[in-house]
């Protein structure tokens, strides 16, 4: 009995690391192609690891003379891409409790019907109203700006959700207390829900950076300037259709793209994880 | 339910409320009018004149061969991917729950798909599937498979599945652990010692107490084949060779931006909002019932 135990979990093991080499093989490939030159990745006779001209790829990328699209530095796409990010995420994370507070601790006329509407933007996204949601930005001037890339992303039913949620789950008691204290809306929103919020923040704020950072429709339709493109955009203008795509630098960049918010999610596991099941209840 | 505790004030909350509010009109409501209203005209080929032309837009999607093969793409499509996320997901979190050791180092790995964007996985894969340079082309084309999915549409149709599929399942995979880990062990135990076999334990407890997750995921990858796949389907195939993987989604897109017929797209997009909303709902049902507050 022992033994079959044994030989099960090990079995286990083995498979998930099948599984695992599955799963990370797209992404363990792009660092082997980063390492080559493109002459080898062109041959098609890339081996399995890594080459010699790693160093050399990167420097390439990153110096700040030579562009990696038309006239643009690296250091410019990566930082649109971390202001839209900011913006979308403490954007979202903000309107969103705000909203939250005032549904849950507030009667007012209209309530249900302000609930009601949060509840139909989950039934509108961005895929089934490209035209006309363009067409609105445009005529706010917001083409080709950070105000344009980020104001249209930032209302969301489902960050309002959880942090409803997570409110209906405070007791009441906090909320006689500081009433009979004498606190205000205002007090009690700062100085008792904000803090207590914090987890579900955090939460959060990983899965709001991760969407935040991959948009690419959206600033697909956007942006025709190329020095207001994020990283990702630039990333897919980069292939070329007539075979000259620079694949081994493409690579570079890709994983430099993906680097961000994957050390977020890694980092921040234990929240995202948390974040990602309470957020779909 | 409701708070028994609430602070009485007639101007904070609207003041609360205002941004969301205000966005969402801006940037959702006002959008999806504008798009059902623009769903029932037509302009002319100079976009000078329109005229109001009730419900032909529509009737001339269902006319479009291209349509019907685009909501044929999007089944085939939306259906495996989550076929295939729910099976293989499944697998690694059943081996994930049955390990002691190493188990975070597993969920790390797996959930890092998860954080790359779609048009970065799609740039991965198409280079992977390259002909005559991705690694896993020449393995196909050395076992004499003319792979090539730049003119074949099964092959280009495989390559988004399988792009869309490799994002998703570390979606799978953290709520079938999760859901797997609140199995009481005292239940499986039980029917081990009444003597049921591991795959009789799988089928007759496992699977039962993981259904509504099952269900939950399969909405959810639904949900994400039809609207968050638009950055892998344009960094692999374009939708294409022909309209082969355009589905429902990329056609509003190419009708709407790319040929400008504003009519046809804006009639497709509110076809799409009628499905998100049937979806929406039987998900919140769903929900209803599952969790008790």
């Amino acid at each position: 009995m022992e033994e079959n135990q044994k030989f099960s979990t090990a079995l286990s093991h083995f498979i998930l690391i099948i599984g695992i080499i599955i799963i990370t093989f797209p992404i363990y490939y792009a660092l082997v192609t980063s390492s080559q030159s493109l002459q080898t990745v062109l041959s098609g006779k890339t081996t399995l690891l890594p080459g010699g001209n790693f160093l050399e790829n990167y420097k390439e990328i990153f110096s700040t003379n030579k562009n990696i699209i038309q006239g643009i530095s690296i250091w410019r796409l990566l930082l649109n891409s971390l202001i839209v990010t900011i913006c979308i995420t403490f954007g979202k994370t903000i309107i969103s409790i705000m909203s939250a507070y005032a549904i849950v601790y507030f009667k007012f006329p209209f309530q249900k019907t302000a609930f009601a509407l949060i509840f139909l933007t989950l039934m509108l996204p961005i895929e089934v109203r490209i035209v006309p949601t363009f067409q609105m930005a445009s005529s706010l001037n917001f083409l080709d700006s950070y105000q344009g890339l980020s104001v249209p992303l930032i209302a969301s039913a489902t960050a309002t959700f959880l942090f409803r949620q997570f409110f209906m789950s405070i007791p009441d008691e906090l909320c006689e207390a500081a009433r009979i204290d004498g606190a205000g809306p205002l007090r009690f929103f700062f100085d008792t829900i904000l803090p207590l919020s914090k987890t579900s923040i955090a939460a959060l704020f990983v899965i709001l950076f991760i969407y935040g950072w991959n948009q690419y429709l959206w600033p697909l339709l956007i942006t025709t300037k190329q020095s207001m493109g994020t990283i990702i955009i630039a990333l897919t203008q980069m292939i070329a259709n007539d075979g000259t795509t620079p694949w081994h630098l493409v690579m570079g960049v890709a994983l430099i793209a993906m680097l961000p918010p994957i050390l977020v999610v890694v980092l921040m596991q234990k929240w995202f994880v948390k974040g990602l099941i309470d957020s779909e209840k | 339910m409701e708070k028994r505790a609430i602070f009485n004030s007639k101007l904070f909350p609207y003041f609360f409320l205002a941004p969301q509010l205000l966005i969402s009109f801006a940037f959702f409501f006002w959008p999806a009018l504008i798009a059902i209203w623009q769903s029932f005209q037509e302009e002319d080929a100079f976009g000078l004149n329109t005229e109001f032309v009730w419900f032909d837009n529509y009737i001339e999607i269902f006319k479009d061969s291209n349509y019907i093969t685009a909501i044929i793409v999007t089944i085939i499509f939306s259906i495996s991917v989550t076929a295939i996320c729910l099976i293989f997901s499944l697998f690694l979190a059943g081996l994930a729950n049955k390990i002691k050791a190493g188990k975070i180092f597993y969920q790390t790995l797996i959930i890092c798909p998860y954080a790359v964007a779609p048009a970065i996985a799609g740039v991965l894969w198409f280079f992977l599937f390259s002909p005559s340079i991705g690694y896993l082309a020449n393995i196909l084309i050395k076992n004499d498979i003319h792979w090539n999915p730049s003119l074949n549409g099964n092959h280009a149709l495989i390559l988004i599945i399988l792009s869309a599929s490799w994002k998703q399942i570390s979606y799978n995979f953290l709520f079938y652990l999760a859901s797997l880990q609140s199995i009481p062990k005292s239940l499986l135990e039980a029917a081990s010692i009444d003597g049921a076999s591991p795959l009789r334990r799988f089928f007759d407890i496992i699977i039962p107490m993981i259904s509504p997750t099952t269900f939950f995921l399969f909405i959810m990858n639904m949900i994400y084949t039809f609207f968050d796949t638009f950055g892998i389907i344009y960094t692999t195939t374009h939708g294409g060779p022909g309209y082969s993987t355009t589905n429902l989604v990329y056609k509003v897109y190419v009708d709407g931006i790319v040929n400008l017929n504003l009519g046809s797209s804006s009639a497709q997009s509110v076809i799409l909002m009628i499905f998100v909303s049937f979806i929406t709902i039987l998900h919140f049902r769903f929900v209803e019932k599952k969790v008790h507050y």
